[in-house]
């Protein structure tokens, strides 16, 4: 596994530089703005901050290139994502049920030795829902993989043995946030993991999340409804025993133990650890460094920092 | 609980300074959970509470002090209420209707301006204060020609933060819109919005009617502006969206209704309708009171009633309870389900003012457009 590096969001904190060098990261960048969209290519801030040190891998501007070369490809391409976003809102309509009836027991006061079991009942059915959706996405992206073989295809493979060049004259690579879907089907695209191989990945926000083994999705006052929080997709899996919640203070009801309590639970054995302004997390192979600006979200409903390593 | 009122009394009539410390070490009106204690100190004959809630009695006396001038009134006022009041002051022959002058909360509504009470656990929404972090959008200022009414119109036009002319935004067309600006904050609120990703990035075009009593009474050489020369004469200017669900119409009280005839006149042009506090009289139940202005718009409801058919696919509809207007929009609500439309109806406990319109746009903006917020973690 490569060193890893969750940061926090950067625009207003930037701890890049900082982090990579805590890291032993001296060299070029290679950076990938996929979640930015079409905004991939602004990336003159991020390009000043780390001394001019970095290049553009462009996944997403190469990915719309080879759909523009590959019909076939964008095609199926598309009927995926169709399939994957209806797939999203099966899920999300049994997951309201499962949510609804969990605060309504966690809400009820009757005999805990019969209440108790009900409330665990409740969370491991959103847990195994979880899982199986889990599953599914995953079977529909295999499908996809065995049906289409896209990297072998010369439309994509043409760019990404460009992108491999790059990654040849870089030390680490960089992922930023941004539109979370996007982005890691970009990278899922590119056969990212493989590609970095060993070398040192610094993500962070949207990317941080995309680094991990699960990317859940969450926003706890969203302006219509409860705001259940749900899974995506697996990450990249680069970081494990992780889920993380960038932007928490904004998102997240932090001083609801209830809820706080019911995600550390619901994600549980990983740990839930809230990523702001100005924190990182070096993980090598499962050791972790950390700095301030990290909290882990316990099953006491309490939001504890996470001690500065 | 004690009122703060009945503790200044309890010894009696108060000395001036104590009654100088009691306005000094209070807010006023004083909201003690419902109770709320309104308070006037001055010589006068009687003073009267005038209130903005439809189907109360709308003049409420205070009870003056026995031997100082200081008078007051507790009434009883559900939680997260504003209520819109002002004082009536007699003395002798001479009656005066003043703003509360010991409250700066004001509510701003189409004629004016009244004092505001604050109900228990009503609170401001932290969306509308201006965000650091929000990238600013722009407004251009335009004529657009209106042949068809003489001349041109002056309008006003939002372009969001980033704004590219490589890419194509949906559009609301926004009736008393300098309003919307000037009194709900519409280009802060706009702003952080669309920085938080609740609301898609859009093109905004404000306009303002010179006699908004003739053009928005559902007047069809209005309609036809709108949907007939306005928007074809921005999509011409701007990238805009070419589907019905990426163009929308927009108005409050007045303003709502024409946005709703727009929308009638024009089929499968707007797909999206932000309804406030809609000035929707009708006479098929029974006789309208209101005046000779709503003529034009009871003939226009009343025919749109008889044979409702789905004029957008989404209308979001808000209202105060406390407005004489509540009445007509929950009468609506049904009748837009019922043709067929997708509807999302919302009441507060508020009135016919700005600011209740202003409080409601975060859910009904990002209802209507969506934005990926729930995607996106920059």
């Amino acid at each position: 596994m490569p060193t890893v590096i969750l940061l926090g969001p950067q625009r207003f904190t930037r701890t890049l530089s900082e982090a990579a060098a805590r890291a032993g990261i001296a060299g070029r960048f290679a950076s990938v703005t996929a979640g930015w969209q079409e905004r991939e290519a602004e990336d003159l801030e991020l390009h000043e901050h780390l001394g001019e040190r970095t290049g553009n891998l462009s996944l997403y501007a190469r990915t719309e290139d080879a759909f523009e070369r590959d019909p076939a490809l964008a095609r199926a391409h598309r009927e995926r994502q169709e399939k994957l976003r209806e797939l999203q809102a099966l899920y999300r309509i049994r997951l309201g049920h499962a949510q609804a009836a969990l605060r309504e027991l966690a809400g009820r006061e009757s005999d805990p030795e019969l209440l108790d079991e009900e409330r665990t009942s409740a969370l491991a059915a959103i847990r195994a829902l979880d899982a199986r959706h889990l599953e599914r996405v995953a079977e529909v992206h295999h499908r996809f993989e065995s049906a289409l073989r896209p990297r072998a295809r010369p439309a994509l493979a043409r760019h990404r043995a460009a992108v491999e060049r790059q990654l040849e004259r870089s030390e680490a690579v960089l992922v930023a946030g941004g539109h979370v879907p996007v982005l890691l089907n970009r990278l899922r695209l590119f056969g990212f993991a493989e590609l970095v191989g060993q070398r040192p990945v610094c993500a962070w926000s949207g990317g941080a999340m995309a680094m991990t083994e699960r990317v859940v999705l969450f926003h706890h006052s969203p302006p219509q409804g409860y705001g259940n929080t749900e899974v995506l997709e697996a990450g990249l899996g680069l970081v494990r025993g992780l889920v993380v919640f960038p932007h928490a203070r904004r998102r997240l009801l932090l001083d609801d133990a209830r809820r706080m309590e019911l995600l550390a639970r619901r994600f549980a054995p990983a740990e839930c650890l809230t990523l702001e302004d100005g924190a990182w997390l070096i993980d090598r192979d499962g050791t972790r460094e950390s700095g301030p600006g990290l909290a882990r979200l316990g099953t006491d409903g309490r939001v504890a920092p996470l001690a500065a390593a | 609980m004690t009122l703060a009122i009945h503790q200044l009394l309890s010894a009696g009539t108060p000395s001036p300074e104590a009654v100088e410390e009691f306005l000094r070490a209070h807010r006023f009106p004083v909201v003690e959970r419902s109770s709320v204690t309104f308070v006037f100190r001055g010589e006068a004959d009687a003073v009267h509470l005038q209130h903005w809630i439809y189907g109360l009695p709308s003049a409420v006396p205070f009870q003056r002090v026995d031997g100082c001038d200081l008078w007051y009134l507790v009434q009883e006022i559900p939680a997260r209420s504003r209520v819109e009041y002002k004082l009536e002051v007699r003395r002798g022959e001479l009656s005066r209707l003043i703003r509360d002058p010991l409250n700066p909360l004001l509510a701003h509504d189409p004629f004016g301006a009244n004092s505001v009470c604050h109900g228990a656990d009503y609170r401001e929404p932290e969306w509308i204060a201006p965000d650091p972090e929000a990238r600013p959008g722009r407004l251009e200022q335009l004529a657009v020609p209106a042949p068809a009414l003489g001349g041109e119109r002056a309008v006003t036009v939002y372009l969001p933060a980033r704004f590219r002319a490589s890419r194509r935004y949906p559009l609301l067309v926004v009736h008393d819109g300098e309003d919307y600006l000037r009194f709900t904050g519409l280009k802060t609120i706009l702003d952080n919005l669309i920085h938080r990703h609740e609301v898609a990035p859009m093109v905004v075009a404000l306009t303002q009617s010179q006699d908004r009593l003739r053009d928005y009474a559902a007047d069809a050489g209005h309609s036809g502006w709108v949907a007939g020369e306005l928007v074809p004469w921005l999509e011409a200017r701007y990238p805009l969206l070419p589907e019905p669900a990426a163009r929308g119409l927009a108005g409050a009280s007045f303003g709502a209704v024409a946005a709703f005839a727009a929308a009638r006149r024009h089929p499968g042009r707007f797909g999206r309708l932000l309804l406030q506090s809609g000035s929707f009289a009708f006479t098929d139940i029974g006789p309208s009171r209101r005046g000779p202005a709503f003529e034009p718009v009871v003939a226009f409801v009343n025919e749109w009633r008889e044979d409702p058919v789905a004029i957008a696919e989404r209308v979001f509809v808000s209202c105060g309870v406390y407005e004489s207007l509540i009445y007509e929009n929950r009468s609506l609500v049904p009748l837009l389900e019922r043709a067929g439309m997708q509807v999302r109806y919302v009441e507060a406990f508020d009135g016919h003012n700005w600011e209740n319109w202003r409080d409601r746009l975060r859910e009904g903006l990002s209802w209507l457009f969506p934005g990926p917020f729930w995607f996106i973690y920059e």
